[in-house]
């Protein structure tokens, strides 16, 4: 079949049913490296500006760190380009190894191995380590790469309320038959900021002989003292059975992921996790930048110790102006509007006032709980999270919403 | 038929409500579309329908659509209990 006008207009039908949904995505330019300060193109031919970034997983502020560029360039020259080899066959350098070694000891992990991406590695992971004698408990907020990987796998699944731990036991409990049984939860979840509760979480899973999966991917190089990740926060190192993480967030946020855990489980997926097997090798400059990363931050605590300076100074000044913000302790901070269009029409006005936020609102959050996500950086300087608080206090009063309860926005907007 | 309406209405509001929650459900209560229910989580009501009405409901019939109300879901049940 040619790809003929009638063919085309059922595509652009469906275009249109998005754009019809409000759930079209608009395209935005960076023209600068990633940082605090950027320079953006928006909408698509408009004229350049200079922002404020106030929506990158930009965590550590290493994307465009000097000595993590360097790093970036050292690989290139040593290790070049890229490997035309996924990792099994002639795709695995010395440097993945010392990568996966250097994570491994990092997050307190038996072994570790490296994927193209941790949507890859949520997508493996599951597949590889479990069959249809087994179930795989979830909790519903769950990342969608998680979702995937889980729909991927011939195991039963269930699921539970989010961070109920009432529910989760009763689930335990209710598939006490199958062979094995695996909690799956995000250790910070992306659209709310919260942290799962892994302590508890640990005791339920020893009680039930369960074993716990965590995708950290929004914590790991930052949460706990030292910045292993959610498990350091809870004081649980040894209770994590896999964790699945990023490299393309806090830790340099290029790109790579990685399946980190029991050493048993991590040689299954490098035996059977199907975008391992058939994806390409992480190229070595990415290799060798995440390598610097990790040495950097095992070395200091001085950033997540900045970003943790940061967010804490954000939220008290939110607070304070009387913004509706959801109480945490995460760089993500999700400004509560309830109503779409308002998530919407406030980020725009930020984005004038140069700050570049988004809006967040159904299906990608529950319906009615629409919410500008602002996400804070050890790039960050004290000058800029004023400007934002200012820019949100300019904004919130021209919507007439500060100082007004959730109850008083729905009224005044809707849901 | 009530009878059932009423057991999955009170499934679907201990399984997927949170205590706190204002929400109230009925019958004719959007459940997937309303965002209440997820694709993802409505495996586990698909499961509880059919260990309780020993019927099998054929997933290209367990549909978004077929389980957005607690009535279409009935209708669906009793279809397929013969």
């Amino acid at each position: 079949m040619a790809f003929n006008d009638e063919t085309r207009k059922v595509f652009a039908e469906e275009i249109q049913r998005i754009k019809d949904d409000g759930l079209y995505k608009e395209k935005r330019f960076i023209c600068s490296e990633q940082g605090a300060e950027i320079v953006v193109e928006y909408p698509e031919g408009a004229p350049r500006r200079k922002v404020l970034n106030f929506c990158a997983n930009n965590y550590l502020g290493l994307s465009s760190h000097p000595e993590v560029i360097k790093a970036a360039h050292e690989g290139l020259d040593s290790r070049g380009y890229g490997m035309s080899s996924v990792r099994f066959i002639c795709g695995t350098q010395d440097i993945h190894r010392e990568l996966q070694d250097k994570m491994s000891a990092f997050l307190g992990m038996e072994d570790t191995l490296l994927f193209p991406s941790c949507m890859d590695a949520n997508s493996g992971v599951f597949e590889a380590i479990l069959g249809q004698n087994d179930v795989i408990i979830a909790d519903r907020l769950i990342h969608a790469s998680l979702v995937d990987g889980i729909r991927l796998c011939s195991a039963e699944y269930d699921t539970f309320k989010h961070m109920n731990m009432k529910h989760l036991e009763k689930k335990l409990e209710l598939h006490q038959d199958k062979r094995t049984r695996l909690v799956v939860t995000d250790g910070v979840f992306s659209m709310d900021g919260d942290l799962a509760p892994l302590d508890e979480m640990v005791a339920l899973c020893d009680k039930y002989d369960a074993m716990l999966l965590v995708d950290d991917s929004h914590a790991t190089g930052f949460i706990g003292k030292t910045g292993r990740g959610t498990h350091e926060h809870f004081g649980v190192m040894d209770g994590v059975d896999v964790i699945t993480t990023t490299f393309g967030k806090g830790l340099g946020g290029a790109s790579g992921g990685c399946v980190s855990g029991r050493r048993e489980l991590v040689e299954l997926c490098r035996q059977k996790a199907r975008p391992y097997l058939f994806s390409n090798s992480l190229a070595p400059p990415i290799v060798s930048a995440s390598i610097k990363v990790i040495d950097l931050i095992s070395r200091s605590t001085e950033r997540r110790d900045k970003l943790e300076w940061n967010t804490n100074y954000f939220r008290g000044k939110m607070e304070k102006i009387g913004l509706n913000i959801r109480p945490g302790e995460t760089p993500i901070v999700p400004v509560m509007l309830y109503n779409a269009k308002l998530a919407n029409d406030m980020a725009r006005d930020m984005y004038a006032e140069g700050i570049y936020v988004i809006g967040f609102f159904f299906p990608v959050v529950p319906a009615g709980k629409a919410r500008i996500r602002v996400q804070l950086s050890a790039a960050h300087e004290r000058e800029h999270i004023d400007k934002c608080v200012e820019a949100f206090g300019k904004v919130g009063e021209k919507y007439g919403i500060l100082g007004l309860s959730k109850e008083e926005i729905i009224a005044r907007y809707g849901t | 038929m009530d009878e059932m309406k009423d057991v999955v209405l009170q499934y679907v509001i201990d399984e997927y409500l949170e205590e706190d929650e204002e929400d109230e459900v009925t019958y004719d209560s959007p459940l997937i579309s309303s965002g209440i229910v997820d694709s993802f989580s409505m495996v586990s009501l698909k499961k509880f329908l059919e260990n309780k009405y020993k019927v099998k409901l054929p997933d290209e019939e367990a549909t978004p659509e077929a389980f957005d109300t607690v009535n279409s879901i009935c209708a669906l049940v009793k279809k397929h209990m013969g």
